[in-house]
This record gives C-alpha cells, structure tokens and sequence, in this order.
C-alpha cells in the first residue's frame, strides 16, 4: 500500500454513489490538499463494502475505522481529527444495533464476522478502474499458472475436484460443464457471462463487477483456455451503468497489459471480451433465452436439449456462467480445489454471497461458507429482526424462491436442503419478514412479478401465472373460497410440471411453500375473512376508540379523503364507506386510540 | 443408420437416433394431442416451439413432463403418452389457454375449423376452472387479411411461415408475459408493413387469429342487386380443392359441380380465369420471345432473366423488398387483372352496358389477389376491373347457404367467350405451370415447329428452388422455378450480384403454389393434401382437348377482333403494368 501512512477507502458502489460517496471522495481530498498531506494519505475509491443500508461507507486503514452515514460535509472533520489528531470520529462510527455502542475496528462488527469473503475478496478493498491494484492482489496470477503450467484437461479437473457449483441458481457443477464445453467440436467456441442479474433487491453479480471487474475477466479467460474458446461475451442489464463503465476500463487496461489479447502472456493462447447489452427482462438471465437475445432475437427461452455447450451462440459451442461463479475461479486455481473443497458441506462447496433483506438491522450484501444456517445468518449477521419483532418467515431464491420458516431456521444451507425444505438457492436474494408481513400477499407479490417477467411462450407460464395470481388477489380481497385453494394447487403442480424453462417451473415455488407453511393464514382470508398482518386492506377496518379518544382532530386533518368527522373535544367517529385504510390516522394519533380490526 | 430402443405406453420399439417421441409414438399408431405443432413434411417445414404444452408426455426418470414434439428418444427412454398426471395436465393446460380466448365460437370465421375448438373437444373440456382477465387487442384489419390478436394462442406457425419460409419477417411475437402476442414490430397495422398478403399465415393460423377479409357479404349484395351484371372467374387451382371443404378427398376435380354451383348462386355469366391465363401466356410468351430475340442479337438495354408476374403476393414482395429490380418483371398483368380488364371493355361492349354495371367477381385460392385487385393502376374511374376477390373458402360457405348437396351436383361447362380455356391454363396452379405453359407456347412461336412433346417433366416437382435446360431447336433456354418468398430471394438476390444463370424464371410466392394458396381449404399442416392436389392440376391438363394457349379459339378471336396482336398498343393498354417502389411506413401511435 505504498508508503501512505493511511488509507482512506470511499466506498464507490451504486448506493453509495447515489448517496453522494464521490462528493466525499472530492471533499476529503481537497481536505488533505489544504493540509499538505498529499504524501501521507491516500483516497481510493473501492467497489461495494456490502453494508449498503448504511452507506455511504468510509474505512480508514490501517486502524479499520469503519464510518457509515457519511455525508460530503463529513470530510473536514475526519481529515481533521482522524488523520491529523489521530482521534476517531466517534459519531461516524458503526454502532452495534443491540448494544447502541459505536465498534471501532470492522473486524469486530457482527456483520462481517462470520462473513468469509472469496468472491468478494476484493470488494471494498481494491481501486476496480486501476488494473494494477488487481494485480497487486494476485490478479491474472492464476491465468499465468493456467497457461504455463497446466494444460486445459488439467484446469477442468482442478475446477470439478473443487465441487464448484453454478452460481445462477441451478447448481451444476461447473467443472462438468466446462468438460462438455471442451469436448464439443470445433474452433469457434464461446464464454459468456451471465450478468443479467434480474431478481427484484439482488445485487451480488453488480457488486462484483462494480467491485472487482477483473476477477471476472481472469475467470473468463482461464475458462477459454479450458475449453478451447477464443472469445468471450459479458451479457449485462444495460441498468447497470456502473458495472458497465467498470468492465470496459478493465477490458481496455487488460489489454493494455497483454493479459487479454493476442499470445497472452506469450503463449499460443488468445482471448478477447466484449460486451452485449440485456434490456432488463428476467428471463434473459435463463442460458438459452440470454443466447438468444445476445444473437439479437426475441429473449425467449429454448427447450434443452441442445444445451448451449452443444449447440450455443450462433450455433457454436457456448460456456455459459453466472459472474459469482466466475469470481471463484481464480482463487480455486491459486489455492486449490482441496481448500475450496474444504469449505461447505459434502455436496455444496464454497461460499454464497446473499442480498439480506428485509426486516433485519444490518441490510447488505454477504458472503457465508455453504452450510451455515439461517440463523446464523439472520441473527448474528443480520443482527435480529428489526424493531425487536417476531420472525415470521425468510423468502430465499428470488422470485421464484420459496418462504421457509422457524422451522428451517437450523437447516444448513445449501442447494438439495433448499430444494427440500420448498425453496431454492437461486442467485442468493434473502428477504426477511416479521409478523407484519401477510404471507398470502406476499405471494402474490412474487407472482406478480413472474406474471410481468414471464417471456410469454409457453402457456402454463403465460397464463398459468396470471390466473395464480388473480386467485391469490381474490383471496386478499376476501372473495376466496376453499375451492380456490384447491385450484391453486392444482394449477401450482401443472405449471411446475409443464412450463417450458426454470422461470415457470419455479415460479409456483412461492404459493406452495406459503400454502404448505402457512396454511392458517390462507383459511383465515376464506373463512374469516380476516389478514392476521392487517395488510390486505378488504379485510380490515380502522375504528377509534371512544375511550382514547380525546378529539383532537390530529386524524381528522390529516385523513385525506375527510372520512373521520367530529367536533373538537368530541369523539372522532371513522366513515367506513369513505376510509381508503391508507393508515394516516393510526399514524397521526397520539393516544393509541385508532385501532385495526 | 443409428438407432435406439425405447418402450413406449410398455410397448418396444426400435427407432432411428434423433426421432421425437410424437414421431415415435407415431409410427406404432399413438396419438398425441399437439396444437402448436405443424410439420409439412414435403417441404421441410416444421413449427415446434413447444409453446403450447400439450403434447406433453411422462418420460421415467425426469422431474417434469417433457413435450413429445421436441424430444428426442434416447436409448432405455420408457415413455407414457397417458396417465392420470399426464391427462390432468393436459387439460389444465388447455383450460388455461381457453380461459384466454374469446367464447364466441358460434360467430367465429373459423367455427367447426379451429384447432382449438376440436382439441377442446378431444380432451373432453366441458368447464374451464380457471378463469380471470382476458387479453385485449386492437384489431388489424388490412386490404386482404385480418388479424385478431385476441384470438392468438401463440403457436407461433405463422411466425414461421413469415420469417422462414417467405423471409418477409413482418410477424413476430411482442410484448411479455400475459399480453404476448405475435403482431407486426411496434404493433403496426399490415398494411403499413411489409407484408405481401401472401396469406401463409392465415392458412396456417389454428383460430381465427388470422383471417381473409370476408367479402361474401359485398358478393351476395352484388348478386341481389337487379342493376348489375354479376360476372365470376374461377382461378385454376380452386376446381382442385374446393371439393375438399364439401368432404372430398383431397385432388377431386370439381369443375363441373362448381360451374353449376356458381350459376345456382346467381352469376350471369360463369367465366374461368383460365381463359385470362392463357391471354396471359400469350402476351408474357411474346414478351420473353421479345426480350430473348434483342438480347441474343447484343441489345444491352434488355435485362434476363423475366420473371412472371402472375402472383400479386410475389410481386408485392419485390416491389417492397427489391425496387432496383422492377424492370425485370414480365410487365404481364396477373390472370385475375386481365380477365377483368378484358371483362369491363371487351365483354361490356359486347353485352352494350357500362363497365360500372358490370361486377366482376373472381375466386380464386389466394388473399393477396383481394389486396391486388384494389390496386389504384387497376382503376378506371375509380371502378376497379375486379370488384370482388373472394377465396375458395369464402366460395364454399357460399355455396352451403344455396345448395343442398355439393356432391350431387351435375355438371356445367362454363361460359363463353370468356371460358374457353387449355391445359396450358390448368397448370398455372402449381409451381412450375406457368412456366411450362409459357415454354408450349414460346416454343412453337420461336421455332415455327410443332412440340415433339408436350410435357416438361423437368419442370414439374415439389423442390422449393428447381432448374432446366429446354432446348428450343438449338436455343438452350434456363429456365428458374421457386416457390416460397424465402426461396425467391434466393434467386433474386443472385441477380443482384450478378450470377443468375436463367434467362426466365417462374415465382410463385406459397408453397406448392397456388394449390398451397392463403385461400384454399386448410391442409392443418398435411402436406400430402398438396401434393394431391398438384397431381389433380396435371389430371386436369391431360383431360382437355386444347393443351397450348395460342390454340385457344377464343384467344385467336380475341386477337383478331379486339386486341390485333400480342403486346400490341391496345394490349399495352389493357393487359401489361407497371411495378412501383413500396416501403413500409412505421407509424407510431400513442396509446
């Protein structure tokens, strides 16, 4: 790290950035430039620290300070006490959510505790515009070893004993399917990328590309050596600006440097990147659909087989891989597939980093070893339920992921237990929900979102979908009878067991684990008519409690559509047939006197 | 040949390696219910996206039903085409699929014809369980063909036929999820695309999703209006097929029966397009020989190969696609045109009545001769040659509304003068026929000799791209033959780049040519319907007594009373067009 005494690391993701980090960056150096300390302190800008909810985020080494809810005006005084005075800014400094004490050092916040970081390994530590901080950390070290020391036969052994899994969702072995890859006929081969990250709150693979770009293009290399392919392709949301921006400075430095080219390093080997822009469907992150849209037709998805190591992009023999899985590659190969063996369970290896989201104090983006629980996850990573409520559920996988319970809380994870317990590992979206949360809504929400993003090909999806839903939205509207919930499960089974590609065999996936855990609450809305959360509005009613009630007239100026009449120092009475439940009112009183029923 | 074993409801069976299971299943006589699927095995064509999950079949050992269409057999595969998991999904399926279709079927153009409709039967649906919003579109109606996207269950065949097939890539499915439909880019109207109307998309459609546009109801107007004249012409193709929609086995000539069935309709006069063809051959024989005569005597001004003009869908293909090669048609009117060209002058003036009294009224097996016969060049004081174009199909529901039984119809002769027609004419119907009728004819009048033999085999087939040599008395001419848009392409592109070897070419835009017109009955994807038919169109030429065009009593008449000679000033006038540059507007319209 140069002879800079300190360093200050700005974090440079999307959140942060949207929060203003690259005022602070300009402000701490304008700072250290009205101090002179241009020799003694260094601002990089890093990719995402993954505490996102508390960004921007700013870490001053070596101590590990760690200070969230920076703002640009922040600057002075950290230069000030920090840098010069030697004095933490304790009022910056990340406070414990159960103790509400601030923790000096980031080593000892529970957040990153039991976090063991591969993919992320350069994430909020290295500068993603500058290649040589990569190289620093190794980088390109295990596409040397790959192609000076092994031969492509070698690399796909190393990759398979390792028990890497894919990182989309599915779960095949990469190893195997670079060996499929490898075996196919002919020179013209291709690696892509999937980086069309498309699940609703996730954003592990924009992290990594934001963060840590080269890793990316190291593992795609080393896997055109694998396999015998000269050229690769990114597939990427063009929402995401930054990742984008991010891998065309890396692609340009890497070739600046030989590392991506022609005769890399000097051997017979070469290999070029480009990028090919998704228009941000869902379903274009499934392999044949993205091939699809890469080759400029309709993203749709194509019944396997051929599987695109057979017959890909533009008919050529294609690898395609998930950019987590991609991130794994090059430690595997540094430090072998023994030691990447070591982590997780017998059947999955590894890390996987997760989007926890929800109701949790710390919100962000973390990367476990496969095998950990729920628990551990939800409550020492996570640091427990927000405002000290009661779990309820955890939906993991995304979209098409299953809500899993108190139950599962002890349940190591890993793909077949995910699979067994009615969800799935998918790309590694985790959202919490305490007891406000309606479970029969919150699958409609997850339906809601596959009847938006279903390409619209096969039936059971395009149709199927949308009659789940509105049979989930009768049931919130308190219309629902038992017969429908045998409709829904029905329906759930056919669609799994009909629909064409991953997105509609999963996407009952949220229904039938509901129905299945939360059964109670599904009769409730039938039979009645009542939402336990008070979330779907028909089948709730505010009321004021005479009692409490003091006529303060607080609700009835804010209700906005004048449904609660009284005069002043009298009791406030609500019109039922006028309340839109909007909640303003239980909100505004004081006295506890608007009640739910 | 490689091979595999596999055992399907426990039945063994050997079948070649690559073969799907519903050929499998196929081949030991197990149905398997399919509705987006659609094979014409003589012309390579197949529609199998597996979109419609019907044809679902249990293979042991996999997680979740697989569709038949598109899997193949794979050694040890054990297979069950029914079981209760199977039937429940099939139709819960179809459930689905119906509970997004509009319930009008008695009002329907496709009532007791629809895919759907009998595959609901088929499975025994009697409720649909599953019911919510439907999906709501604009509907498209153009000069020739209707869309109702509402009625769209996304099998995808006629993307197909306009993508792969004709390559005119103006159907493809748009938006996601629950409000996909297949519709032109930007949900353009197909009069402002490139649509050529064609119409392989409407004789491929399973619903009513893709119709003509009806005009039975214009016609019977016309018919019961006691001002008019009311004057038929009846396309080659459509005397081999209308006996199909009346339960005729596929090739029965029905010349006779629907000559009769025509005047029991109520037409004045009962005319064949026939007789216009062999004008046609007349005049596009002259022009070839024309052309032919300057070019080999070194005029660079003349351009080869010609190619016929006769299908509208094709000419609006280059006319849309091709506007630097307009000079290469034969300037040669279509059938249809000159028939009603010389119909509204000659016929009128022999009948002394105004042309606007006279209705013309073809039939004929295609949709784009609807759109053809509204072309502006085609106008004579906004009162265009041909009034009315109905289909084959259009003319069979006509005639169920006026006569008892088809069948036992007895036989008329048509018209004169202007049904008077050879074997030459009868061939226009498939693909190669006009070609070879133009060749009887070109030969005689180039080598003043008679034909040592009047069919050219060579020249006959079902391949899509077909080439020969005729020898004319030492004249080698090559001759270029292709149905199917995407073929002509072909071939046209070839002459852009300046390697095309023919000095004519015949194009017909559907394949099989008009025999697989946009307006016959439906084949449903049987391909050996075609082929019958193609064989009923040569039965035809071999029964007539006349087998050239320049034998046409009636054609001699017509010259020496009225026209003079072939490309003579008059028929200029009346019989030969003009071809004009055609680019598709995008109009965007805010919703």
């Amino acid at each position: 790290m140069g002879t800079y005494k300190y360093h200050i690391l700005v974090c440079g993701g999307t959140g942060c950035k949207s929060s203003q980090s690259a005022q602070i960056v300009q402000n701490l150096n304008e700072e250290i430039k009205a101090n002179n300390l241009e020799n003694f302190v260094k601002v990089v800008t890093t990719g995402c620290f993954g505490f996102c909810e508390r960004g921007p985020i700013v870490k001053v080494l070596p101590d590990n300070s760690f200070y969230n809810y920076v703002k640009p005006e922040d600057a002075k005084e950290i230069i000030n006490e920090h840098i010069i005075k030697g004095r933490r800014v304790e009022r910056l400094l990340f406070r414990d959510p159960v103790t509400n004490k601030p923790v000096t050092d980031s080593k000892h916040i529970n957040f990153y505790q039991k976090q063991l970081r591969i993919v992320l390994r350069n994430c909020g530590v290295i500068d993603p515009e500058n290649i040589e901080e990569y190289i620093a950390r190794d980088g390109y070290l295990a596409l040397y070893k790959c192609l000076n020391e092994l031969k492509p036969n070698e690399v796909i052994d190393i990759i398979k004993r390792s028990g890497l899994r894919g990182r989309g969702g599915a779960g095949f072995p990469t190893g195997v399917k670079w060996e499929i890859a490898a075996a196919s006929p002919g020179p013209e081969k291709y690696v892509v990328c999937n980086a069309d990250e498309g699940d609703p709150g996730a954003f592990m693979d924009r992290s990594v590309l934001e963060g840590d770009p080269h890793s990316v293009l190291e593992a795609m290399a080393i896997c055109g050596y694998a396999i015998g392919a000269p050229h690769g392709l990114i597939y990427i949301r063009a929402e995401y600006p930054m990742a984008i921006k991010r891998l065309k400075i890396a692609i340009k430095q890497a070739e600046e440097y030989g590392l991506l080219g022609k005769n890399i390093f000097g051997s017979d080997f070469s290999f070029d990147i480009e990028l090919r822009y998704g228009a941000g469907a869902f379903v274009c992150g499934e392999e044949t659909a993205l091939i699809h849209s890469m080759e400029g037709n309709r993203g749709e998805p194509t019944v396997k087989p051929p599987y695109p190591a057979v017959s890909g992009y533009k008919g050529k023999p294609t690898n395609v891989n998930n950019v987590e899985t991609f991130a794994n590659i090059s430690p595997i190969i540094l430090r072998g597939p023994e030691w990447f063996a070591s982590i997780g369970t017998e059947k999955s290896k590894g890390t996987k980093v997760f989007a926890l989201a929800g109701k949790i104090n710390n919100v962000g983006l973390i990367e476990v070893p496969m095998g950990i629980t729920l628990r551990e996850i939800i409550y020492e990573i996570g640091g427990g339920i927000k405002n000290g409520k009661k779990f309820k559920a955890v939906q993991t996988g995304g979209p098409s992921g299953g809500c899993l319970t108190e139950k599962h809380l002890d349940t190591p994870i890993e793909y077949e237990t995910l699979v067994a317990a009615g969800s799935m590992m998918g790309s590694g979206g985790m959202i919490v929900m305490d007891e406000d949360d309606c479970m029969v809504s919150v699958a409609k929400f997850y339906l809601d979102f596959t009847v938006e993003e279903s390409c619209g090909k096969c039936a059971p999806c395009r149709i199927g979908n949308k009659r789940l839903s509105e049979i989930l939205d009768k049931i919130t509207k308190g219309n629902g009878t038992m017969e429908d919930i045998e409709l829904l499960k029905n329906l759930c089974m056919v669609i799994k067991d009909t629909a064409l590609c991953g997105l509609g065999q999963t996407s009952p996936n949220p229904v039938q684990s509901t129905l299945e855990n939360f059964w109670d609450e599904y009769v409730e809305h039938i039979v009645d008519k009542k939402c336990r959360a008070n979330k779907c509005k028909d089948l709730i009613h505010y009321y004021i409690d005479p009692e409490n009630c003091t006529g303060c007239m607080a609700c009835a100026r804010k209700c906005p559509v004048n449904a609660i009449v009284g005069e002043r120092k009298q009791v406030h009475v609500i019109n039922q047939d006028l309340c839109t439940k909007c909640g303003t009112c239980l909100e505004t009183c004081k006295f506890n006197a608007v009640y739910i029923i | 040949m490689k091979t595999v074993n596999i055992t399907i409801n426990n039945i063994p069976l050997e079948v070649p390696k690559s073969t799907t299971i519903l050929q499998a299943a196929k081949m030991i006589n197990i149905e398997i219910p399919t509705l987006c699927h659609m094979k014409l095995e003589d012309f390579c064509i197949e529609n199998k996206p597996a979109g419609c999950r019907i044809c679902m079949v249990d293979v042991k050992g996999r997680r979740n039903l697989v569709p038949s269409c598109v899997t193949e057999c794979t050694e040890g595969m054990v297979i069950e085409t029914s079981n209760p998991r199977i039937i429940n999904a099939r139709r819960t399926v179809l459930e689905l699929i119906l509970s997004d279709h509009p319930f009008e079927c008695l009002i329907c153009p496709k009532n007791g014809k629809c895919d759907l409709q009998s595959l609901a039967q088929e499975l025994g649906v009697r409720e649909i369980r599953y019911t919510g919003e439907q999906s709501t579109y604009r509907m498209d109606t153009s000069q020739a063909i209707i869309r109702n996207p509402e009625k769209c269950i996304m099998c995808r065949r006629c993307e197909l036929m306009c993508n792969t097939v004709q390559t005119c890539g103006v159907l493809s499915a748009v938006n996601r999820g629950f409000m996909s439909v297949v519709a032109p880019a930007f949900e353009q109207n197909l009069d402002h695309s490139p649509c050529t109307f064609c119409g392989q998309c409407v004789a491929v459609c399973p619903t009513a999703a893709l119709t003509e546009v009806d005009q039975t109801g214009k016609l019977i107007q016309a018919l019961a209006d006691p001002d008019k004249v009311v004057v038929v012409q009846t396309a080659p193709a459509v005397r081999v097929t209308l006996g199909e929609e009346f339960g005729l086995k596929p090739g029965t000539i029905v010349t006779g029966k629907m000559v009769t069935a025509l005047k029991r309709l109520g037409f004045n006069y009962v005319f064949d397009t026939d007789f216009a063809a062999d004008l046609t051959i007349m005049e596009e024989g002259t022009e070839l020989l024309n052309r032919l005569t300057k070019y080999l005597n070194g005029d660079k001004s003349v351009k080869l190969p010609i190619l016929t003009s006769c299908c509208p869908a094709w000419v609006n293909f280059f006319e849309k696609n091709f506007p630097d090669l307009l000079d290469i048609p034969s300037s040669a009117k279509s059938p249809q045109q000159m028939f009603g060209a010389v119909a509204k002058n000659y016929f009128a003036k022999q009948l002394n009545i105004p042309r606007e009294k006279l209705v013309v009224v073809s039939v004929m097996p295609c949709v784009a001769k609807k759109y053809e016969a509204q072309r502006e060049e085609f106008r004579v004081n906004n009162d265009p040659d041909v009034n009315i174009s109905i289909t084959t199909r259009e003319l069979a529901t006509l005639i169920k509304q006026t006569v008892q039984d088809f069948n036992s119809l007895p036989e008329s002769d048509f018209d004169r003068p202007l049904g008077e027609s050879t074997g030459a004419a009868a061939i226009f119907g498939t693909t190669g026929g006009v070609i070879e009728a133009a060749v009887r004819t070109a030969y005689e009048l180039y080598t003043k000799k008679p034909l040592p033999k009047i069919e050219f085999e060579e020249l006959r087939g079902m391949e899509w791209i077909r080439k020969a040599t005729v020898d004319f008395d030492g004249l080698k001419l090559n001759i270029g033959i292709a149905h199917g848009l995407g073929n002509a392409r072909k071939l046209l592109e070839e002459i852009q780049a300046g390697k095309s070897e023919f000095h004519a070419i015949e194009i017909m835009a559907c394949p099989g040519g008009c025999i697989g017109g946009g307006g016959q009955p439906q084949h449903h994807g049987k391909s050996e319907i075609i082929k019958a038919r193609q064989k009923a169109i040569y039965e035809e030429d071999r029964r007539l007594p006349l087998r050239k065009s320049h034998e046409n009593p009636y054609i001699i008449k017509l010259y020496e009373e009225y026209l003079g000679h072939p490309m003579s000033e008059l028929s200029h006038e009346l019989l030969h067009t003009k071809y004009f540059q055609k680019q598709p507007e995008i109009i965007i319209e805010n919703d």
